[in-house]
């Protein structure tokens, strides 16, 4: 929650000096508030205001960067609670976690398993993000030989320290000096000494309490050590507390502009069961967290994961558009039937689903109606009779296809004649009104 | 700085929704809070999954989803029967899809006597919904909710098109009804609306803002369902505060994810988990966003978010 502009106007100079381009302090401090002015136009303005004011504005979660180079993962900065208010804006990090009692080959098998993880998905490069090591065997040596092992086989991932022994932590962290590690972490009983650590390595500090007040008053004290970069774990493990205390934190932090729990949050899902652990990962998918460590990465898993953090994470302001062009689905043929529809990405999901669902292999030409439904897009007059024509044609498919018949969406029955008109040659077919009548009307076509 | 939990209660409440009769009747609905957000407010009953069952052969299910049910997914009544007590399933919803003008074109009174023999199978409560097809939908669920009268059951969908006739038939022979839009909260309350002013009992009404699967437009579903949410607690808008269902199975069984062979897709692994997954996750964020009614197809998605729910409770 920001300041008002007479909160700020209290702690302006009050000399009406005009040096900020503003006839007085008061009018300045509107423009403070409403975000329209910076305060650095103003020369006389103390420390101690600048300090508060500058609290007062700094994003409600605190930004934080985990790792290096292209593979760094931003979490943080977060501005709502609810995604059809305004885009969820850095999508939560999945993370495996490695044990340091595996032995080495197991460890290389899972470092391996994280490295090949990418998936392609509607254009997107999806992947598990980070790896966890975790301090199982509860000796800094061990730890050690896996962090130098990690750091030598995955350079580029970045990685979640786990332990809360000093010298483990000093240990494994050494390896990744510079490359911007996540130390996890720092409780009530190491918080200092911990502190030392992220500080000395510039590594994000891991904070982990028992409940929200408690985690509250370690991220003050820890803050005091004059270290900022933090995410922060309340020791929710069950689904219910996980979604109770995610809700509480981010709420805090963004209605209540709360500072101790302005942080990214880390949730530890794993399970023993994969399934149940994918499902606790798909609250915290919903649900606030920026972390997400898992115990395991099988395929199946992460293409539901990476899938649903794509959806959640979209910008809900607009809509969603695929790339205009003609798409084949299944082995179609040059005597394949030729199928227009608008690329609305929901629109788009759903035809070419139904066609998938009719086993009749398809081309399905997309046209570019910057993202409208069909019947919106008619209507808009962005998907007409000129314009249907002026696509087919310059689209070549005229030489990939050796017949000449179109099938229009059947709530534009009404464009038939007119396309049959514009397009030379070709012949138009009214297709079904819903998509799901498609597979029926595709399988009727085929025999 | 001492944390005060920064909590919200609301003026709105989700109706309670009860379907069946004597023992084997269940509630779902009745919060007051968003949803699992326990610790601000009441939430007396959990979701309640459906498994789904038609009354012809599953033969357009994938595979894999196919298989629970061989041997049994021949006849309808036998199908339920199974679900309910081998699976033990809360509720049946059965899906006439048979009557669809494209597929078996079943007639009116097969599926009214289709209905009678699975009602004659069960304990349990059932949902009765047509073959999503808008004119065909009108006499058959006529029929359906006639065979089923005063059973107490769920009968869908009602649509724009067509929720005069459905609504008529569920108000005489005393059931629930579901109200289905296309993904749109304007045209969810509309209807809503319409249906109340025929004189149906909105304390009876599910919503069904439509369902979308993962990587499918889940996240227009989700989004949808937060603010019908929002709307009926925070607003307090009477329209929007009927519990929503999410027909998952339908939507996830007929999509790439949830069929194409490990062989073709080697980076997507097994085939099989991926299925059940892909119904398991879709299920669970939309019980997060605030479906508290689901219609499920795979026994082990089904396992799966009971047990999910278990720990959200
Ligand atoms: S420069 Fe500073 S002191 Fe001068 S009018 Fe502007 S706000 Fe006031």
């Amino acid at each position: 929650m920001a300041l008002t502009g007479v909160e700020i106007f209290k702690l302006l100079p009050k000399t009406n000096c005009k040096k900020c381009g503003h006839p007085t302090c008061l009018a300045f401090a509107m423009k403070l508030a409403q975000r329209q002015a910076s305060l650095d136009s103003c020369p006389d303005v103390s420390e101690d205001a600048r300090r508060i004011l500058g609290e007062a504005s700094a994003p409600p979660v605190r930004p934080i960067s985990l790792g290096v180079g292209d593979k760094a993962v931003k979490m943080g900065e977060e501005t709502v609670l609810f995604r059809h208010d305004k885009k969820f804006v850095n999508p939560c990090a999945f993370a495996l976690e490695i044990k340091d009692t595996l032995s080495e080959a197991d460890i290389t098998k899972k470092i391996e398993d994280v490295v090949n993880s990418e998936i392609d998905r509607v254009g997107q490069k999806l992947k598990i993000d980070a790896i966890a090591l975790t301090n199982e065997s509860g000796d800094a040596g061990k730890l050690e030989t896996a962090a130098k092992l990690i750091s030598s086989k995955a350079p580029q991932v970045p990685v979640i320290i786990c332990t809360t022994n000093l010298q483990a932590a000093e240990a494994a962290v050494k390896p990744f000096d510079d490359r911007r590690p996540l130390i996890y972490g720092a409780n009530a009983d190491n918080a200092e000494a911990m502190a030392n650590v992220a500080k000395t390595f510039k590594a994000t500090l891991g904070v982990s309490a028992k409940g929200l007040d408690e985690l509250s008053t370690l991220t003050e004290k820890i803050k005091s050590f004059d270290v900022e970069d933090m995410v922060i774990d309340s020791s929710a493990r069950r689904a219910k507390e996980i979604l109770e205390d995610n809700t509480l934190i981010r709420r805090a932090a963004i209605r209540k502009n709360f500072k101790p729990l302005g942080y990214p949050v880390i949730t530890f899902a794993q399970r023993e069961d994969s399934l149940h652990e994918a499902l606790i990962a798909t609250i915290g998918v919903a649900k606030y967290s920026s972390i997400i460590i898992l115990s395991s990465i099988e395929k199946w898993k992460n293409l539901a994961l990476f899938t649903l953090r794509q959806n959640l994470y979209t910008d809900p302001q607009v809509p969603m558009q695929v790339e205009q062009k003609i798409y084949k689905i299944g082995e179609a043929t040059p005597e394949a039937p030729l199928l227009i529809t608008t690329n609305f990405s929901l629109t788009y999901f759903i035809v070419s689903g139904e066609i998938e669902n009719s086993k009749v292999p398809c081309r399905l030409a997309v046209m570019d109606c910057e993202g409208l439904s069909v019947l919106t897009a008619w209507a808009a007059g962005k998907f007409t009779a000129s314009k249907i024509a002026q696509f087919i044609k310059e689209s070549g498919i005229e030489n990939e296809v050796k017949h000449r018949d179109l099938v229009i969406p059947g709530y534009v029955a009404i464009l038939s004649g007119s396309v049959e008109e514009k397009l030379e040659g070709w012949k138009v077919t009214v297709g079904p009104r819903e998509a799901n009548g498609l597979p029926a009307f595709l399988r009727a076509r085929a025999t | 700085m001492a944390f005060t939990p920064p909590k919200e209660t609301h003026a709105g409440k989700v109706y309670a929704v009860t379907i069946g009769s004597g023992e084997g009747a269940v509630t779902f609905g009745g919060e007051n809070v968003l949803p699992f957000n326990t610790f601000e407010g009441a939430s007396p009953h959990r979701p309640v999954i459906a498994y789904e069952i038609q009354d012809v052969l599953p033969s357009d299910w994938p595979e894999n989803v196919q298989k629970p049910y061989e041997g049994v997914s021949g006849d309808p009544a036998t199908w339920a029967r199974f679900c309910q007590n081998t699976l033990k399933a809360k509720a049946i919803a059965l899906r006439l899809v048979g009557t669809h003008p494209d597929r078996e074109n079943r007639s009116p009174e097969d599926a009214a006597k289709t209905v009678r023999d699975v009602l004659a199978a069960l304990n349990v409560p059932l949902i009765i919904l047509g073959s999503n097809h808008v004119e065909k939908d009108a006499p058959v669920l006529i029929a359906a909710a006639e065979a089923a009268k005063d059973r107490n059951c769920i009968i869908g969908k009602a649509q724009e098109g067509n929720y005069k006739t459905i609504t008529a038939a569920a108000m005489a022979n005393n059931h629930k009804l579901i109200a289905m839009s296309e993904l749109d909260i304007n045209l969810s309350k509309q209807l809503n609306i319409l249906i109340t002013q025929m004189g149906f009992d909105k304390e009876r009404l599910i919503t069904d803002p439509m369902c979308s699967a993962l990587g499918y437009g889940l996240e227009y579903t989700y989004s949808v369902m937060e603010r019908i949410r929002l709307a009926a607690l925070a607003q307090n808008d009477l329209t929007m505060q009927p519990p929503m269902l999410g027909d998952v199975g339908m939507y996830v069984w007929k999509i790439k994810e949830t069929q194409a062979p490990e062989s073709e897709l080697p980076q997507w692994g097994s085939t099989e988990e991926r299925g059940i997954a892909w119904e398991a996750t879709t299920a669970t964020a939309l019980l997060v966003a605030g479906a508290e009614l689901l219609i499920m197809r795979h026994p082990m998605a089904v396992e799966a978010v009971e047990k999910v729910i278990e720990e959200l409770v």
